[in-house]
């Protein structure tokens, strides 16, 4: 099964990554451009059809490592 | 001084920690693999230090920070045993639940590597009281993520607590946006953990411990580590 788990950066936290991709937008010319967050996407195989099994399995690997909730959010996208 | 310096792959400061460790303590710090499960028996301070442990990947210390040593260096920890974690082992110390918070991205988006100076807060912990509280020690800084960030609940703690060990400020001692090199909340450099035996702060003070190569600012955390070793045995 596939799966993609979507990391973004809580509002309010300061992503000065973000605010400098926007900077380039800007300077390419792309107008109507008002704010860039810069998140993470995972593409993850999941062994197994059992689609709960695979939410419950992804939620932990967000919560334990591949977000840091502290600053983070996740979603979990089980894609079949 | 029985050292213990944790080693990753992608760490790069290990050996002028050593290299310090010895000079200061007289003793050889032991070197500990990320994959070995025990400190050595006896460990009286164990040493995240600094580098780019697994390249940065993920997050920085993220992926270090569950190494299998690292579950070892909590048990440690939570038994009262001292723990210095330096730059990215700040970062890995953070990731790993040790410390609260988490280093940001450098709000001027630079990688800043030079002398900066830094108030000591407190002088009645075991990693500074070689200081006065209040002094001002120049040490070297060498990251890209050290912006000390929290919600605003856990740095009330932190400031009510008086956790917060280390701030960046100009030379003269007060606080200015100038001189947070990295944009950290409050200029914090350095934070204690609750039961006052986690240190991590970003700053290098091992590199500033020779008068060969420069000021000696550093060598009051290791002195004062040694002393408090020496006083409790």
């Amino acid at each position: 099964m596939k799966a993609r788990v979507t990391v973004t950066l809580k509002s309010g936290i300061l992503d000065p990554q973000g605010k400098a991709i926007e900077g380039a937008l800007r300077s390419l010319g792309l107008s109507g451009v008002s704010s860039v967050r810069q998140g993470k996407v995972f593409d993850i195989e999941i062994e197994g059809g059992d689609r709960a099994r695979a939410e419950a399995l992804l939620k932990q690997a967000a919560d334990k490592l591949l977000a840091n909730t502290v600053i983070e959010n996740y979603r979990v996208d089980v894609l079949g | 001084m029985k050292a213990a310096v944790l080693v990753f792959p992608g760490i790069n400061r290990e050996r002028d920690m050593a290299r310090t460790l010895r000079l200061t303590s007289g003793r050889e710090p032991a070197m500990v693999w990320h994959a070995d499960t025990e400190l050595p028996p006896g460990t009286d301070l164990v040493v995240i230090p600094g580098g780019f442990s697994y390249g940065d990947y993920l997050r920085c210390g993220a992926i270090a920070a569950r190494a299998p040593i690292m579950d070892a260096v909590r048990a440690y920890a939570d038994k009262g045993g001292l723990v210095l974690a330096v730059c990215n082992g700040f970062q890995i110390a953070c990731e790993a639940g040790m410390l609260p918070g988490v280093l940001m991205r450098n709000s001027r988006l630079k990688f800043i590597c030079r002398d900066i100076f830094l108030k000591v807060e407190r002088s009645d912990t075991p990693f500074t009281r070689g200081y006065n509280a209040g002094q001002v020690i120049r040490v070297p800084t060498a990251h890209g993520e050290g912006n000390y960030a929290a919600d605003a609940e856990t740095i009330a703690r932190l400031e009510g607590e008086g956790r917060v060990i280390f701030r960046y400020v100009a030379p003269d001692g007060s606080r200015n946006a100038a001189y947070n090199v990295n944009g950290s909340t409050n200029s914090i450099a350095g934070i204690i953990n609750e039961r006052g035996n986690v240190l991590g702060l970003m700053p290098h003070p091992e590199n500033h411990v020779e008068a060969a190569i420069g000021p000696t600012d550093g060598r009051g955390l290791f002195a004062g580590l040694v002393d408090h070793l020496a006083k409790a045995a």
